[in-house]
């Protein structure tokens, strides 16, 4: 049987379904359209109405519901052998999922026991429609370089891409989909036990703000983040980190931005002492406005940058903080 | 406990730097250095051996020069060591590589606690750990920050997830990939260098682990890189010019217009 057809895997989050998946199925449409094939949402557990109603929302045309039994879900081990007895009878050409924690966990192991290709963090997927062959582009080297991957002779082509890197579009014409069910009797593994699940005291998620201001080594000292909290806070956003600073332990890693920390794209990124390390570009380029403060007019932040102010940030931000508040709102 | 740690000599990136002209990484000059999250693995590791005793080994798969990031580990305390070199491991990817390590693995045998960095930082895949776990049928705690109890059976470990983290607990054996840890690995000591002088490096081919040279290198590797280029950079950047009163302004009014 022929390779064909893309799936998403769909991950699970609180009640409701990852924002990656619906992202995911967003790009999947034009991949599809590009092959002529069907984008299929694969799914364990208990389909509700509402998972099938949003998913056909952002375009999936069959969902394949894999029964797993009540709290298995976040068995990777578990989750992997189903998603290969799925693969070894439905043959997909692609599968795709987010580059989350699960996802970089179970993606690994679905490729590995199918012997296929698996290419970690993309940032575009494109069709070479000649070879009908996935085309992955992902930085390497800490953001160094782009590489374009291809895994043209092995199937299914594999990918994962993390969350806000593509942008999540309804489908104009939803189908309905057609649900498939499918219940395997795998056997079963030895795997780990969950044995308490602590949910963050901190509630700072800098990949879900629309305003980061972020501080780098520039600032010269721990107490520059008291400023740039400042304004982030007059800003309503969050504070963000360079990996110099969070180094230094000016700023605990939660705040980081780049290759070892987050990955993050706001409608507005500030970047006060950033000199503008490729790790950190890595993590923020995706941002739709960047404005960058620092001394050196030739720092490498101001090539990323929408934006730039070179001078001292600490001559710079209070007169902003001023200004602000005597103009009212900002 | 016999403990393995897996180290992945890499060039630090924080120094590598792109000729504009060809498009190409400058390597030359650029120092190598034992992958930072792998260094995690092997201080995680020197502190469970401290509690349980037992045995580090300390594998790698490189070019005969990444013998140096093993002698650093051996210096640190380890008790042994494995290099993987020949032509045939060269241009691997991920699946191929985990497949060589994992024969390594068996080869060796008996291993309790499989240690990894979470990822390389020059690939960044994260994917090496997992795909040797599943490669040797054991199961794979990903993204671990800490190590809470060892036991006779058990491992209990803190790993992240999404939204906070999780306590879990293994039986051996079980690998382990490791994020960077609070705690910075130890400098050597002169007892421990000396002492690690006697202690042989040993070099493995692909006879010696029994593999398939067909599944190592670039031959059992399935994907392809058919381009690099650099990032696109932004070099449209408007400077804001002016006294700090009229950058202020500035700042405020595009703020205002997003």
């Amino acid at each position: 049987m022929e390779y064909k057809n893309i799936w998403v895997l769909v991950e699970k989050q609180n009640e409701g379904i990852h924002p990656v998946v619906f992202e995911l199925l967003s790009k999947g449409r034009s991949l599809k359209e590009a092959l002529g094939e069907r984008l299929i949402a694969v799914f364990f557990g208990k389909l509700k109405d509402r998972d099938k109603a949003e998913l056909e929302r952002y375009g999936a045309e069959e969902i394949l519901a894999i029964h797993i039994d009540e709290g298995m879900d976040e068995n990777h081990e578990l989750l992997a052998e189903l998603a290969c007895m799925a693969v070894e009878e439905e043959r997909p050409q692609i599968i795709l999922a987010g580059a989350t924690i699960n996802g970089r966990t179970l993606m690994p192991l679905i490729a590995v026991q199918l012997k296929t290709g698996l290419t970690a963090d993309c940032t575009e997927l494109r069709i070479d429609k000649d070879r009908e062959i996935l085309l992955q582009t992902r930085p390497a080297f800490g953001g160094n370089i782009m590489a374009t991957i291809e895994c043209a002779d092995s199937k299914p082509q594999m990918a994962t891409v993390r969350p806000h890197v593509f942008k999540m579009k309804k489908t104009r014409d939803p189908v309905k989909a057609k649900v498939k069910s499918k219940r395997y009797s795998p056997v079963m593994r030895r795997t780990v036990r969950v044995l308490e699940t602590i949910a963050q005291e901190e509630k700072m998620d800098i990949t879900r703000t629309d305003i980061i201001v972020s501080g780098g080594r520039g600032l010269g000292k721990a107490d520059g983040f008291e400023l740039i909290g400042e304004l982030s806070r007059k800003l309503g956003g969050m504070v963000g980190a360079s990996r110099g600073a969070v180094d230094l332990g000016w700023i605990s890693h939660a705040h980081q931005v780049g290759q070892t920390g987050r990955t993050v794209s706001p409608k507005l990124y500030v970047a006060c002492g950033i000199s503008g390390a490729v790790q950190h570009l890595a993590g923020m380029k995706g941002s739709e406005t960047i404005i960058a403060i620092n001394e050196d007019p030739d720092a490498t932040i101001f090539e990323a940058a929408d934006y730039g102010i070179v001078g001292d940030l600490y001559d710079i931000i209070p007169r902003i903080l001023k200004e602000m508040e005597s103009s009212g709102r900002a | 406990m016999n403990i393995l740690v897996c180290l992945k000599q890499v060039p630090d990136t924080q120094k590598v730097k792109i000729d504009p002209e060809r498009n190409t990484l400058i390597r030359k000059g650029v120092p190598s250095i034992t992958n930072p999250l792998d260094e995690s693995a092997l201080e995680l590791a020197l502190e469970v051996r401290s509690i349980t005793g037992g045995k580090i080994t300390v594998l790698t798969m490189g070019i005969p020069d990444s013998e140096e990031i093993l002698r650093d580990g051996l210096s640190l305390g380890a008790d042994g060591a494995y290099l993987l070199t020949h032509r045939d491991f060269a241009g691997a990817d991920t699946l191929a590589t985990s497949y060589t390590l994992s024969m390594a693995i068996k080869e060796l045998g008996g291993f309790d606690l499989l240690l990894f960095g979470k990822q390389a930082i020059d690939g960044d895949t994260a994917q090496v750990g997992p795909e040797v776990a599943g490669h040797l049928g054991i199961p794979v705690v990903t993204f671990v920050t800490n190590v809470q109890k060892t036991a006779k059976d058990i491992i209990v470990v803190e790993r992240m997830i999404e939204n906070g983290k999780e306590i879990v607990e293994a039986e051996y054996p079980v690998l382990l990939t490791v994020v960077k840890a609070a705690q910075r690995l130890r400098i050597p000591t002169l007892e421990g260098m000396i002492k690690s002088f006697d202690i042989p490096v040993h070099r493995l081919g692909v006879q010696d682990i029994g593999a398939d040279s067909s599944r190592c290198g670039l031959k059992g590797s399935p994907t392809r890189v058919k381009k690099i280029f650099s990032p696109k950079m932004n070099s449209k950047v408007k400077f804001i010019e002016g006294s700090i009163d009229e950058k202020a302004k500035k700042f405020i009014s595009i703020v205002r217009g997003i």
